[in-house]
């Protein structure tokens, strides 16, 4: 809702400045989103008729001036604005003048010829934004006058910011009550009084909406001149709320909606059929609206028609046949009420929002029609003349809003707020914002105005206490008694120190969007299961993502084109399944590219490669004290994976995640290298942890063997483990592998691993016998599972 | 008898010159060895008279112990020159970089959640989650927006086919926190939330974290004080704060919170940070709990806005972009 600052003042005493007032609006939750200073340094600009001009001998786009001031003889102006014409009337800047701008005007010579003052745009007096051409004031502006009185400047553009509960607001009247409440100031509105009727011409009106339209006002009005322009003061106000002066019929239902709330519609009268039937639209029914645009409608929508067609969408635009143009001689006037359960949505589903629809739907006052019928009736005939026809009137009073009777219980009113607001301030502010207040034993009883649609139980009184007492009048205390304390499950692994973790191993976590467009999922194989939005902003963010790895590797992508070759990052965030309801999985992905190490002086750099990964993974499942419960597969690989570098990660033998480097077809689709890798892990068994339970510390000491033997390439180092686990038993404490070596001196297609086996006797020191035979056990089994050959 | 003392006298000579441990130890040994000069000198001994003997012995242990002295104390020097050389050999650059010290760093956003998280857990806050992929019950009807509300349409919301949506806020774990439980209940979640919304200043998908305390005793004033003392503990700081009447259909009354916020070119402005207010009566009914027994407040912040003014970020999209050279600067 934008208005201009004098109009305002106009309707309600104000004693406070420009700052204070918007202070006073903004905190009783009336919020100044915009104030923009009108026409303030206009000294020295007076209105100018320009009396002569011609071409300027040097220059084809300017002209040579004769500017009327008011005084003395007209100025010589060197003018370049394509409107300057001979008997136009704008604003001329004088000699000394200072423009907001900062501009100071001078006598000047322009390409050789004197130029005496500056005549000016709108958007040069930072009136208007408009910079097309000099400002045109009417023909009647007197010459001379000072621009400013002549329209009604300084002034200010308020542009509020207005919740949905506040639908009195969206009328100027409305607001000024508001404003006497908080200034305890008187509001000026006048009285109305009914136009006077010199016609008789009627047309009837049905209401068959039920509820929906309970009220409907009308009036023809006769031999108006259609094409009449709206006074100055009245287009200045306009401007100042943001619209744009048109013509008579349409300035003055603008304004009428500005001044009191109420939108209001003009039909061209000729292009009437009988009756005006206020009903439903049919299911499939159309009607081409002011805009141009066809809109098909349904039951759910009030159509305004006569007893041949659609003339408009009640409370949301008017038809394009019935219009009033230029050439419009009589119209029909109309001033309805419509319930906002039958406008709510309406617009938007035609996919439109309007004046009219904006107000509707939030609650127009049902009292308003007649006030405003009669306050266009009276401007018009005073821009358009005419003869105005009686009011017609239809309603259904047993379907109109009634106020409701509110109850406030004095002890409610003390505990919401935490303060005992006094009995005679809350008697003021409900009196003062035009509610009826009977006081009880326990409070109040209190009926709102017609207005106000948001007053419905007890807690919307206290608000309009809270607000207009002042939310800052209210104290500030620290609530008492905290819950009995919540106990962090210790079983489990907070996602916090998760990331700390990985932070701390050097990666750097990552926020993306979660979602991600169907082509870059499609490259990765995600084609099943995805969950699409219905609406998406572009069919780059049209997917609810199913894996983070795409968007991960994406910001990988981003940074190796920013000259950053080696990139570690994580992300934990929810991934997304087709299921009812869909299925949202927390996740944990990784992505590293570039060297294993940053680079660095002190060892042998080398790529990042799969162990570098799967020793992240380890340490990650290391935090969790369960290692056992999770295994490694080669089978069951999903298709982004290079199928021999990669793994599926199960834990309990369900699968929980993979881990490997990108497969190379992929890779080179992404433009990437092979020493990309990613990891992507449900979180949820990840951060499952063990409750420690403690067990004494061996009382003997442990042996070490060392043994290095030959074996088959194929042999995996899980078999070995197992064999020699296998052979040993409960001796076996710890297997270490210590070098892995195939090449010169190995037979080609063997390899050659060596191993620690750290042996330990519960109930006795091992002696070198001891040790000696659980190499030979060992061997020995490693020789008939693993064909293997102890090596010298 | 000479003989000892000026081969001893010479001996020290030798103990003095001696340039390795090595030497000295070939020296020590000739001398007070088993076949040593001093040794041999002792066992002499047992050839003279018992007076004499007496004397002479005196006279041999003397001797024996200014040679065992100076062996000592050359010794010491000896390990002490050959300490030096070796830590003078030892000498690292210790400018060299240091090994694998680099570490990453968590996300802005995580960094000013968690805070966030952190200080409401302080005042016994406990935290709760529900889907991103709401209903509208959950997500509109029962936080009191009726179908079609205008409310609504401050909520650019995207859709899925099945009519299930995108939550725009975190209001919804309020509901799911209350339903099925009784008060007194405190509860903040976190969580991503989403609008259809992408220009300069809009994220289509951002973080929210929303607040919620039921009891029998919460006031506006208990809500006021506890936003208060949230905005001082995470930017340790006082501000000038100002709490505006606003609408949100959950709550009643509802309110804005402006900061007095310093800009970095001196000025000074309003800043919005959070919406609160006291829950709807409706609400609390919706989730079973008596309204005339129960009242609560509840309020909701933007973490990127928090995030913002805490580090001084001013672009909103650098959150999404995950570029290194701007991650880097939060490890």
């Amino acid at each position: 809702m934008k208005f201009s600052e004098n109009w305002l003042r106009e309707l309600v005493e104000i004693q406070a400045d420009r700052a204070e007032l918007a202070h006073a609006l903004t905190m009783a939750g009336l919020e100044v989103e915009e104030l923009t200073v009108l026409g303030e340094g206009l000294a020295g600009v007076v209105v100018g008729e320009i009396v002569a001009a011609e071409k300027h001998p040097e220059a084809d786009r300017l002209q040579v001036c004769k500017v009327a001031a008011g005084q003395g003889e007209p100025l010589q102006i060197v003018c370049g604005a394509p409107n300057a014409r001979v008997g136009l009337k704008a604003p001329l800047a004088m000699i000394g003048a200072i423009l907001p701008g900062g501009i100071t005007i001078k006598a000047a010579k322009l390409r050789g010829v004197e130029s005496a003052g500056m005549l000016c745009s709108a958007r040069e007096l930072g009136i208007d934004a408009d910079a097309s051409g000099l400002m045109e004031l009417p023909a009647d502006a007197p010459v001379g006058q000072p621009l400013a009185a002549f329209l009604g400047l300084p002034d200010a553009s308020i542009e509020l910011k207005l919740t949905p509960n506040r639908p009195d607001c969206l009328g100027l009247v409305g607001l000024a009550h508001d404003v006497a409440a908080l200034f305890g100031s008187r509001v000026l509105v006048p009285v109305q009084d009914p136009a006077p009727v010199t016609s008789d011409a009627r047309r009837g009106i049905r209401l068959e909406a039920g509820r929906d339209a309970p009220r409907y006002l009308g009036r023809i009005i006769e031999g108006i001149d259609a094409s009449a322009r709206s006074p100055l003061w009245l287009a200045e106000r306009l401007r100042r709320a943001g619209l744009r002066p048109i013509s008579a019929v349409v300035d003055v239902t603008n304004y009428v909606m500005l001044e009191l709330g109420q939108p209001l519609h003009a039909f061209d009268n000729d292009a009437l059929e009988g009756d005006i039937v206020v009903r439903h639209a049919s299911a499939g029914e159309t009607l081409k609206l002011l805009d141009g645009s066809e809109a098909k409608l349904d039951e759910g929508f009030v159509l305004i028609a006569d007893e041949r067609r659609g003339l408009a969408v009640a409370g949301v635009m008017g038809g394009h046949d019935s219009r009033v143009t230029d050439a419009t001689g009589n119209i029909f006037l109309e001033s309805a009420h419509f319930a906002p359960a039958a406008i709510m949505g309406r617009a938007r589903k035609l996919g439109l929002h309007t004046d009219a629809s904006h107000r509707f739907e939030r609650g127009v006052d049902p009292e308003l029609p007649r006030r405003a019928l009669e306050r266009a009736t009276e401007l018009l005939l005073s821009i358009a003349g005419g003869q105005a026809g009686p009011v017609l009137v239809a309603e259904n009073p047993a379907d109109l809003p009634r106020p409701a009777t509110v109850a406030l219980r004095r002890a409610r009113l003390a505990r919401v707020l935490g303060i005992a607001v006094p009995d005679e301030e809350v008697t003021r502010i409900f009196t003062a914002l035009g509610m009826t207040v009977q006081t009880d034993a326990d409070g109040w009883q209190v009926t709102a105005p017609s207005s106000r649609f948001d007053i419905e139980r007890e807690e919307d009184l206290i608000e309009e206490v809270a607000r207009v007492y002042g939310y800052d009048r209210i104290p500030t205390h620290t609530p008492a008694g905290a819950l009995a304390l919540a106990a962090e499950p210790e079983a489990r692994i907070g996602e916090l120190p998760l990331r700390e973790q990985l932070a701390a191993r050097d990666f750097y976590e990552a926020v993306n969007l979660s979602f991600v467009s169907a082509e870059l999922l499609a490259r990765w194989g995600h084609v099943d299961n995805l969950v699409p939005l219905a609406n998406p902003l572009s069919a780059d963010l049209a997917v609810m993502r199913p894996s983070l790895l795409p968007g991960l590797v994406e910001a990988l992508r981003h940074n190796r084109a920013r000259q950053q070759e080696r990139v570690r990052l994580f992300e934990v965030a929810r991934v997304f399944a087709a299921g009812d309801p869909p299925k949202e999985t927390p996740s944990l992905a990784i992505a590293a590219c570039g060297g294993a190490r940053a680079e660095q002086w002190a060892e042998p750099a080398r790529p990042f490669d799969f162990f570098d990964l799967k020793g992240e993974l380890d340490a990650l499942l290391a935090w969790g004290g369960e290692p056992e419960h999770w295994s490694l597969h080669t089978d069951g690989l999903p298709s982004w994976l290079h199928p021999g570098r990669s793994a599926r990660v199960a834990r309990d033998g369900e699968t929980a995640g993979y881990l490997g480097a990108l497969h190379p077809q992929l890779a080179k689709a992404l433009d990437l290298g092979p020493d990309v890798h990613v990891l992507e892990i449900a979180l949820l068994p990840l951060l499952e942890r063990r409750l420690p339970r403690a067990k004494p510390v061996p009382r003997f000491p442990s042996v070490r063997r060392d043994i290095a033997v030959e074996l088959p390439e194929e042999v995996r180092w899980s078999q070995i483990e197992q064999t020699v686990r296998g052979s040993l038993g409960d001796l076996l404490k710890e297997l270490k592998l210590f070098d892995r070596y195939s090449g010169k001196g190995v037979e080609t297609g063997r390899k050659s691993l060596a191993m620690g086996l750290i042996l330990q006797d519960a109930s006795r020191t091992l002696t070198d016998d001891d040790a000696d035979r659980c190499v030979r056990d060992a061997v020995a089994a490693l020789e008939t599972t693993c064909k293997a050959r102890l090596r010298g | 008898m000479d003989d000892l003392e000026s081969r001893a006298t010479q001996a020290l000579a030798d103990i003095d010159a001696a340039a390795s441990l090595d030497a000295l130890e070939t020296l020590r040994v000739g001398l007070l060895g088993k076949s040593g000069i001093v040794t041999a000198a002792l066992k002499s001994l047992g050839a003279l008279a018992p007076d004499e003997r007496k004397a002479r012995g005196a006279e041999v242990n003397r001797v024996k112990e200014r040679l065992a002295d100076a062996l000592a104390s050359r010794r010491q020097s000896l390990e002490q020159a050959e300490l030096d050389r070796r830590l003078a050999s030892e000498k690292l650059d210790i400018t060299l970089p240091g090994r694998d010290g680099q570490r990453g760093g968590i996300h802005p956003i995580t960094r000013a959640l968690e805070r966030i998280a952190a200080i409401f857990a302080r005042l016994g806050y406990q935290r709760a989650e529900g889907p991103e992929i709401e209903d509208d019950w959950h997500n509109f009807e029962a936080l009191n927006f009726p179908p079609h509300h205008p409310a609504r349409a401050m909520h650019d919301t995207f859709y899925f086919g099945d009519g299930r949506l995108l939550r725009t806020h975190t209001s919804p774990v309020q509901i799911r926190s209350m339903q099925g439980r009784q008060p007194p209940i405190r509860i903040i979640a976190p969580g991503k939330v989403y609008r259809s919304d992408s220009d300069q200043t809009h994220s289509p998908m951002f973080h929210q974290i929303e607040g919620l305390l039921v009891d029998e005793t919460s006031s506006f004033a208990d809500l006021k004080g506890t936003l208060a003392e949230f905005v001082r503990a995470f930017f340790e700081r006082d501000f000038e704060m100002r709490f505006r009447p606003s609408y949100f259909p959950f709550t009643e009354p509802s309110a804005e919170v402006d900061i007095r916020w310093d800009a970095e070119d001196g000025s000074t402005r309003w800043l919005e940070v959070l919406g609160c207010g006291m829950v709807h009566p409706n609400v609390l009914a919706n989730c079973g709990i008596d309204p005339e027994r129960y009242t609560g407040f509840a309020f909701g912040l933007g973490v990127e806005r928090f995030a913002m003014l805490r580090y001084g970020v001013s672009d909103l999209r650098a959150f999404f972009e995950n570029d290194l050279r701007f991650l880097k600067q939060f490890a």
